[in-house]
């Protein structure tokens, strides 16, 4: 089996900010109850801490984001994904709970250096200075859905795949040397 | 003449001089210079024409409110319309065009409209051109585009760069002036996260020039050390350029950021549209003076007090040598003090008071100059440049008592405060009888979310005109828009100034022929008597005389005509003006350029576009696309020369006789799972989904509440408690919606999930009768007919590659549907593709799949349906359950109207001549209508012409339906004969099924 290919080639582009497609990712949708009986058990058989609403909780190359009450957003090695659906499904066995793959329905991006958080004030409705480390945001990015947070030396972003060139493109013009906010 | 003085100007710097061309004439100016005061220190003092009578025009202003000096700026791709000469800073290189005039500026064509004014009242354009209604569109319209008009619309696609940013913070402080400044300072005070937005390049407002004493520092050095202040604290943000357009609900405020409109071709974005979310806004905006009506008003060199000031004291600019005052007011002697201080002639300063004896006339006295009390002006003389003016009694009819000559006009009718921003959401405005304005009514303020106030006004924006009083105001707005502790405002030196005397006609009692000069509205040509012309026809309303009149229209929106006219009205109606009231402020404040507005959204990044896994080799296979929502699909192939109908047709022939392949990614695909899973999808569907088995696919309809057909698609059962439901590509999120709105507003208490993988997977249709073939070639899994019988599913691999195939067909052929990980779908096509050369595999476009189905009688969301449709029109009571006690639309569609037998249901219909019959026709039935239009029996919903067949094919509703098989109706058919057509059973391809089974 080939690589899986990433949905705009692990484009790049240097601006004032640095924009990389990166991935693909694993990424697993976990639909579940905060209050079903595993779920922290869940979670740590996976090596994941179960987040605090709106945070993600970033644990070396995994994460697990809380997306709504009942929706998370487990990160992991792209080619760690059947395992750890399965590690779920015993975890979770008897308990109300969906877990489904969507490593390849996303896009994944980095913004990366010191003005990485004004390419984000240029598309999102978002007060990124008051963004915390650790703060999952799901919102907007321009016309298209997106969710990102803080880490390391700028922020990971996540789209749906088929808009991954409309948000290299985003992201390419927002960063556009000599349009720094100043 | 206007001139360069040889000293002073405060904002200009004389070791850098920029070359700038007006007309084509190349002109130089000062760095720190507007347009206008270049202009005007090269002696260029008609700048434009007016819109109806094309008069020469000058600047009347210094700042945002100018109706006048309107140019074209840059040229080609950066041409920029109606751009205010005053606000425009002069860079090097800079292009300007005058607007409006025809064949020059100096010898124009039009201003024969000037003689004609006696026949272009107000309302004349609803006179004259209302007969006959056709002339308006094709000679009226036209002729008078071409003669009025401002600035001409770019040709040529912008080829500047510009975007958008978002913001937040606790308080915004709309104006730099000091009452912005010291409001900043006081709403910061505590912390509170502040931004000051100024929509000049400098800080300071009129104080500077003014000459007002603060904190015993000069405005200048104030205003330095205050905004020195406001960059050393962390919590605030200081933008200057940056002109706050309009405050919306719940403290959203729009800002147009000025970024390189004086540095063009840095490479920086020319503007950027703030869309700032604040708590609390301060409208330090500060105060618009207003002319003063009297007659020849608006030649050129006649100008607001303030900013003949401005120039001499700003920029350096005389404009004149000889200035006559006009005033009702002790504000204006300033600009009388300052002209004498900078050593030019003023002839005469005519107050139409009675009295005034104040410290100001006082210290312009003892200057020398002569003051004329109650005395006005009767006109000025001069046409394309005041040459003097007559002087009158104020209280008299305009008979001339002596003429003085000049060739500048100061006029000063006192202050307007700049209420726009406390209006935009709301704020209501009270009359203020002493000083003869409108200002805030503290309250009823705008309200936010909280019910609290949004918007405190501020300084001279409140009606706080004096610096001192200002500097109080200002303190406390800000911080009260902060809810933080007050601090002590700065002091000012208090001057005092004796009250104006409201003067709204200059002389009072001026005739009309005098009145018909008086200028109100400069951009648009309204005069005094063209407002009481109007009142005398009727028009009470000032929001009505406005449209009438066209009064506070266009690019200025009124800044500086709305109070004037609007007393005019009020005198001519007899009643009070606040009676009369405003028109109502909205947003931008000054005009947004459109391409602010659209920011980043141009080109490639203009819409989302939404690409499948396979796009790209879509694209190199020359595919021709249409749009589906976002997506762009492969409506068809072509190859060669052939056109759509040709590639149309061989593809369709290709995949009937050997084998095609589709892009299906953008099929909607929702995972519902849980122990009520079942139970929930055969309340979704019409027909029961949990009694599916494990592996097995099943056909669904949805409805909606109403018992209308809403999406259909195939559900297949993955697990016990978990199924994969296909939507339209349309309807993936809707229907996400729909289940999701189901699930949490009225089955909370039901254990389902869903998810939504549309994205997770490419899907790749392999139809055709070697379809089976191509697969096998790949190899990995059993695909016999055996092993995966039609309607069911299996999982394995295929050319190495993870798929799960479905035996699933909408084209009529043997098909499998192959859903792959996303980051696989091309490859799993490419080594189809490729596999596949021998078996002559080709891709196919939605239009054969359209078509394709169309010839098998399948029903298509959006043909067949159109939100007025049930499934049983379509004859698809098969898939609705008759043992269910409930889905969604069962309770609909028993309504009398929905279970009438008289309903258009689905037939066939092949024309007798093999001809195709137009979309959208309607079956027609004898007689006619009670509007008299020829009845109709029914409609087509599908028609085309089919390739297997050789001969058109439809699909439709009509009265009685299949019933009436083997009868011949007519089509209708634009322009020509109607189309006889038989009605058919509408599958026209392999009835019995055995191609798809086999």
């Amino acid at each position: 089996m080939a690589n899986p290919v990433a949905p705009w080639g692990n484009a790049q582009f240097d601006g004032f900010a640095k924009v990389t497609e990166i991935g693909p990712l694993g990424m697993i949708t976990l639909r579940a109850k905060r209050d079903v009986a595993g779920l922290e058990a869940a979670f740590a058989a996976l090596g994941l801490t179960l987040p605090d609403p709106r945070r993600i909780v970033i644990a070396g190359d995994k994460a697990a984001g809380w997306m709504s009450p009942d929706e998370y957003l487990l990160i992991l090695p792209y080619g760690a994904v059947n395992d750890a659906l399965a590690s779920l499904a015993t975890s979770l066995a008897g308990q109300h709970h969906l877990a489904a793959n969507v490593s390849d329905a996303r896009a994944v991006f980095r913004i990366e250096g010191d003005k990485a958080d004004q390419v984000l004030k240029k598309i999102a409705p978002v007060d990124i200075d008051t963004l915390a480390v650790g703060e999952l945001r799901r919102s907007r990015a321009a016309q298209v859905a997106a969710a990102f947070w803080k880490d390391g030396q700028g922020y990971t972003l996540v789209c749906f795949r088929s808009v991954a060139g409309y948000m290299m493109g985003l992201l390419s013009h927002s960063a556009t040397s000599g349009s720094e906010l100043v | 003449m206007s001139t360069r003085l040889s000293k002073g100007g405060r904002l200009i710097d004389r070791a850098q001089a920029v070359e700038f061309s007006f007309n084509g004439k190349r002109l130089r100016g000062f760095a720190g210079d507007t347009l206008a005061a270049s202009l005007l220190a090269n002696d260029q003092m008609l700048m434009g024409r007016s819109f109806k009578y094309h008069r020469a025009r000058g600047a009347v202003a210094s700042g945002a409110e100018e109706p006048n000096a309107l140019v074209n700026l840059g040229r080609g791709a950066f041409l920029e319309p109606n751009q205010r000469a005053t606000t425009t800073e002069t860079f090097d290189g800079l292009e300007a065009q005058s607007q409006n005039h025809w064949p020059s500026l100096e010898m124009d064509i039009g201003v024969v409209n000037n003689a004609l004014a006696r026949f272009l009242p107000g309302g004349f354009y609803y006179k004259t051109f209302i007969h006959p209604r056709a002339a308006w569109k094709h000679v009226f319209e036209p002729i008078i585009r071409k003669a009025a008009g401002l600035g001409p619309a770019p040709k040529e696609m912008d080829g500047d760069r510009y975007e958008q940013a978002y913001a937040f913070c606790d308080v915004l402080v709309a104006g730099g002036g000091i009452a912005g400044l010291q409001a900043a300072l006081a709403a910061a005070a505590d912390g509170a996260r502040v931004m000051v937005l100024e929509q000049t390049p400098v800080w300071g407002g009129r104080a500077p020039v003014d000459g007002d004493v603060i904190d015993g520092m000069a405005a200048d050095l104030w205003v330095k050390t205050a905004v020195q202040a406001l960059e050393g604290m962390p919590n605030v943000t200081l933008r200057t350029r940056c002109m706050v357009a309009g405050v919306y609900d719940h403290g959203y405020v729009l800002a147009e950021d000025r970024v390189a409109d004086h540095t063009p071709g840095d490479g920086r974005p020319k503007k950027r549209l703030w869309r700032i979310r604040a708590k609390r806004i301060v409208a330090a905006t500060g105060a618009l003076e207003r002319p003063l009506s009297f007659a020849g008003n608006d030649v050129p060199g006649v100008m607001l007090a303030s900013a003949v000031r401005d120039y001499v004291v700003n920029w350096a600019v005389s404009p004149g040598d000889r200035t006559v005052i006009v005033t009702n007011n002790d504000d204006a002697y300033r600009t009388a003090i300052a002209l004498k201080e900078a050593g030019l002639s003023v002839p005469c300063i005519v107050d139409a008071r009675a009295v005034a004896n104040g410290p100001l006339p006082t210290q312009a006295r003892a200057l020398g100059i002569r003051v004329e009390t109650g005395k006005g002006i009767a006109k000025v003389k001069g046409t394309k440049r005041v040459t003097g003016v007559t002087l009158c009694m104020q209280a008299g009819e305009g008979a001339g008592l002596e003429d003085i000559a000049c060739d500048a006009v100061a006029m000063s009718g006192g202050w307007s405060p700049v209420v726009h921003l406390w209006s935009h959401c709301g704020g209501k405005l009270t009359w203020d009888d002493a000083h003869a304005m409108f200002r805030p009514d503290a309250t009823r303020p705008p309200i936010s979310h909280d019910g609290l106030a949004m918007v405190y006004p501020a300084g001279a924006a409140n009606g706080a005109l004096k610096a001192a009083e200002a500097l109080v105001d200002a303190a406390l707005a800000g911080a009260s828009a902060a809810w933080a502790n007050p601090i002590a405002a700065a002091q000012a030196d208090m001057r005092e100034e004796a009250a104006l005397e409201p003067v709204w006609i200059m002389p009072q009692g001026a005739s009309y022929k005098l009145r018909a000069k008086m200028w109100l509205d400069y951009q648009n040509d309204v005069k005094v008597s063209d407002v009481q012309l109007a009142a005398r026809e009727g028009y009470e309303s000032v929001e009505h005389t406005k449209r009438y009149t066209t009064l506070g229209m266009a690019t200025d929106q009124g800044k500086l005509s709305n109070i004037n006219g609007l007393a005019v009205l009020a005198g001519a109606l007899n009643t009070d003006i606040p009676n009369v009231g405003t028109t109502t402020f909205r947003p931008p404040y000054t005009p947004v350029t459109l391409g602010a507005l659209a920011g980043e959204a141009r080109g490639e990044i203009f819409q989302p576009l939404r690409r499948s896994p396979i796009h790209a080799w879509n694209e190199q296979a020359n595919a021709y696309f249409e749009p589906v929502g976002l997506w762009r699909r492969p409506y068809c192939f072509p190859r060669g020369g052939e056109n759509h109908a040709q590639a149309i047709e061989r593809e369709i022939l290709n995949t009937r006789i050997g084998v095609g392949m589709l892009d299906a990614s953008t099929l909607g695909k929702l995972i519902v799972k849980g122990p009520d899973a079942g139970r929930f999808l055969d309340m979704m569907y019409t027909n029961v989904m949990s009694s599916l088995g494990i592996g097995k696919c099943r056909y669904g309809l949805m409805c909606n509440e109403n018992g209308f057909l809403s999406d259909d698609g195939v559900v297949v059962r993955l697990a016990e408690d978990t199924w994969l439901c296909h939507t339209t590509t349309g309807g993936a999120d809707r229907i996400h919606a729909h289940m999701e709105d189901w699930l949490q507003c009225e089955w909370w208490d039901w254990q389902v999930y869903v998810a939504n993988v549309t994205e997770e997977y490419a899907q790749i249709a392999v139809a055709g009768p070697k379809a089976r073939a191509l697969l096998e070639k790949l190899g990995g899994m059993d695909v016999s007919a055996e092993a995966l019988p039609f309607m069911s599913f299996a999982e394995g691999t295929l050319g190495g590659l993870p798929v799960r195939a479905y035996r699933i067909s909408f084209s009529g052929e043997l098909s499998y549907e192959l859903a792959v990980p996303a980051s696989f779908g091309l490859e799993l096509w490419e080594k189809l593709v490729a596999a596949g050369a021998d078996l002559g595999v080709m891709p196919y476009g939605t239009e054969a799949m359209h078509i394709m189905r169309a010839e098998k009688g399948f029903i298509m969301i959006g043909d067949e349906t159109d939100g007025t449709v049930i499934p049983q029109d379509l004859n698809l009571g098969w898939a609705i359950s008759k043992k269910k006690a409930d889905y969604l639309g069962k309770r609909g569609q028993e309504r009398s109207y929905l279970a009438s037998a008289d309903r258009w249901t689905l037939a066939g219909f092949e024309t007798l001549d093999g001809s195709v019959i137009p979309d959208g026709a309607y079956i027609i039935a004898a007689g006619v209508n009670a509007n008299g239009q020829g009845n109709t029996q029914g409609r087509v919903t599908s028609t085309y012409y089919s390739p297997t067949l050789k001969k058109g094919i439809a699909m439709g509703l009509i009265k009685g339906g299949l019933a009436r098989a083997g009868e011949v109706v007519e089509f209708t058919k634009l322009g020509a004969s109607p189309v006889k057509a038989r009605i058919v059973d509408p599958v026209f391809y392999d009835k019995e099924g055995a191609k798809q089974n086999g």
